[in-house]
């Protein structure tokens, strides 16, 4: 067997891992072993590459020191990487998550940038006397308009360029920097996109024509960027699901275009891979939220329509302290608890986990109503309840639990809003209107905790608040959660 | 679906291997085929799992790592030689951090010794 059969044969295994691993994180019990097997995979990849020819024939002209450069390349990556994964606080996961896909993408695009660059250097080579070597002229035949290697490097440059500004908006979004605490909404703002799109297809176009006018690509990039910026700059923070899903997707297929720039089949299987999980989460999370990608996209919602909370909450408004609610819970069965993102703002998980033990404690089934959509990533308010040893089975999905409100004492709310609004079932002029959403006034009574009465991310009252079986808890989530467990131990 | 794949992926084997349309239409087929997998593959994670899913991908679409080590260590030119650098750089942050975030998000998951 050749050796580049042995380097293929690896990747080959790296594929397969990669494929299991997906697999094996479908259950909570094997996600840790799928992960090993991913990173294992991927050390098999890497290991490989270092043996592809180019490598080795630099090498065997003398340049040793390349492998060494390599290395150290790459351990100042990963010990960045690992050191950033390491001190990041776990609330800080969605912000931690969009940064690396940023990485990811960028490096996909420097993948191609370093190909179109000595692609026409190559095909210059000759080799003893005048013959053309190989290599020479498969770069030669490259450089032709409209090969799989010019169209490969276009998309590669713009959906990294893309993933890695799209990725810094998120994470300074996510992470709350003054700067990107307004949401861009210049009316202009779809003509600057359009603008843009056209500019970039038409530079596409250019790569793919003259793949040896490195200037296009520089040019392909800088349009690329902007465009990532403008595209996530106007997307609000509610909708943040949806937009880290997309950007890691959009990673994957980044890494497959690199693919098919460097005719590689691990990075097209690996990159394909991320891609269709990423769309899916896209999908699931729009889903979710009864929106469209191009809405969410696009849309800027809760700039339209704006509807005065007076009306719906005049007089109708119940607020009680912790004494008060520490005495209905004493008499419940069964509570139910439903987390928002103002959980993760208040750091509220732990307080959370000491209230439904000091419940159970009295015999009180206490369980957690996850919302796909709450958070700022999927499943965020999963992890931030695991990091507060809430058991796994306690937290129950959408569908699942909301059979159960009726037969539920009390549903403590804290930090959710648009995600328990029951206008979405009964207003169908509500900009949510038709969006899946927790029944939780079908409890017997409704707590719920929040600073104020201000609206969610949504722009629109809530009349859950406004419910005769609700009770409004006005505090900071973690001070009230605490008040409150402190109160119902005195009893 | 195999059986309709799999004379493609025959068909394309067998062909020169230095025709750039049937090496591009192999590498195109791996890519839809790939993609169908991971469709399959993913659509059966329960929502609870999506975080760690989510960073999990995210830390294999690293593997970009791979492009970047041959495209630097080629040693072609200076410029592309750092273009390479730069992207092992980043993709090695990616994958690094994004395997360390998944099994630090996991342990967090995994029943607790008290």
């Amino acid at each position: 067997m050749s050796s580049q059969a042995w380097i293929n044969l690896a990747y080959l295994i790296a594929a397969m891992l990669f494929i299991v691993a997906f697999k094996m994180m479908g259950g909570p019990r094997t996600a840790v072993r799928g992960t090993f097997l991913g990173a294992i995979g991927m050390a098999i990849a890497i290991a490989a590459s270092f043996f592809e020819e180019p490598i080795r024939e630099a090498v065997s002209q003398g340049a040793g020191w390349s492998i060494g450069m390599l290395l150290v390349a790459g351990g100042i990556g990963a010990a960045i990487g690992a050191t950033m994964a390491v001190k990041y606080p776990m609330t800080g996961m969605p912000q931690m998550v969009a940064l690396l896909n940023g990485f990811g993408g960028g490096a996909s695009a420097f993948v191609a940038a370093a190909e179109l660059w000595n692609k026409p250097l190559t095909a210059r080579l000759t080799g003893d006397g005048d013959a053309l070597t190989t290599a020479a002229l498969a770069a030669a035949r490259d450089l032709a308009p409209w090969t799989q290697f010019s169209i490969a490097t276009a998309l590669a440059g713009l959906i990294g360029a893309v993933t890695f500004w799209g990725s810094l908006v998120a994470f300074g979004k996510l992470e709350e920097l003054p700067r990107f605490k307004q949401a861009w909404t210049n009316p202009n703002r779809h003509w600057i996109n359009l603008g843009l799109g056209v500019l970039v297809v038409i530079l596409i176009g250019g790569v793919c024509v003259r793949p040896d006018w490195f200037i296009l690509y520089v040019l392909l990039i800088a349009a690329g960027s902007v465009l990532g910026i403008t595209l996530t700059l106007p997307i609000g923070g509610a909708d943040m699901p949806v937009v880290i899903c997309l950007l890691n997707s959009y990673s994957g297929l980044a890494a497959a275009a690199a693919g098919f720039v460097i005719d590689n089949s691990v990075l097209v299987i690996a990159g394909s891979l991320v891609g269709a999980s990423g769309l899916i989460l896209t999908a699931i999370m729009c889903q979710a939220m009864n929106r469209s990608l191009v809405g969410v996209l696009f849309g800027g919602l809760g700039t339209t329509t704006v509807v005065s909370g007076d009306d719906v909450y005049a007089g109708k408004i119940k607020s009680a302290g912790a004494e008060e609610i520490a005495m209905v819970l004493e008499g419940a069965d069964r509570v139910v608890i439903v987390p928002g993102y103002g959980l993760a703002v208040a750091q509220a998980q732990h307080a959370v986990r000491e209230l439904a033990d000091a419940l159970e404690k009295r015999g009180t089934t206490v369980e957690y109503a996850i919302h796909p959509v709450a958070g700022r990533m999927p499943g965020h308010m999963n992890v931030l309840l695991a990091e507060a040893d809430v058991a796994y089975e306690k937290l129950r999905e959408m569908d699942d639990i909301n059979p159960t409100f009726p037969e539920t004492d009390v549903a403590i709310v804290i930090g959710a809003n648009d995600v328990v609004n029951p206008a979405a079932r009964t207003d169908p002029t509500s900009p949510i209107a038709g969006m899946p959403i927790l029944d939780v006034e079908k409890a017997r009574t409704v707590v719920v905790v929040k600073r104020s009465l201000s609206p969610g991310f949504a722009g629109i009252p809530n009349p859950l608040f406004a419910a005769d079986n609700t009770l409004m808890y006005f505090a900071d989530g973690k001070k009230a959660i605490l008040d409150l467990t402190a109160a119902l131990q005195k009893k | 679906m195999t059986s309709t794949c799999l004379p493609l992926l025959m068909a394309n084997i067998v062909a020169a291997p230095d025709d750039p349309a049937a090496k591009f239409i192999r590498l195109l087929t791996v890519f839809l085929l790939a993609m169908w997998v991971g469709f399959e593959v993913i659509t059966k994670v329960p929502q609870r799992l999506h975080t760690p899913l989510t960073s999990g991908s995210n830390a294999i679409s690293g593997i970009t790592a791979v492009g970047a080590i041959v495209a630097a260590g080629s040693l072609a030119s200076v410029t592309g030689t750092l273009f390479g650098l730069a992207a092992v750089v980043l993709a090695m942050v990616n994958v690094a951090g994004g395997f360390v975030v998944t099994y630090r998000m996991l342990q967090m998951f995994s029943p607790k010794k008290k």
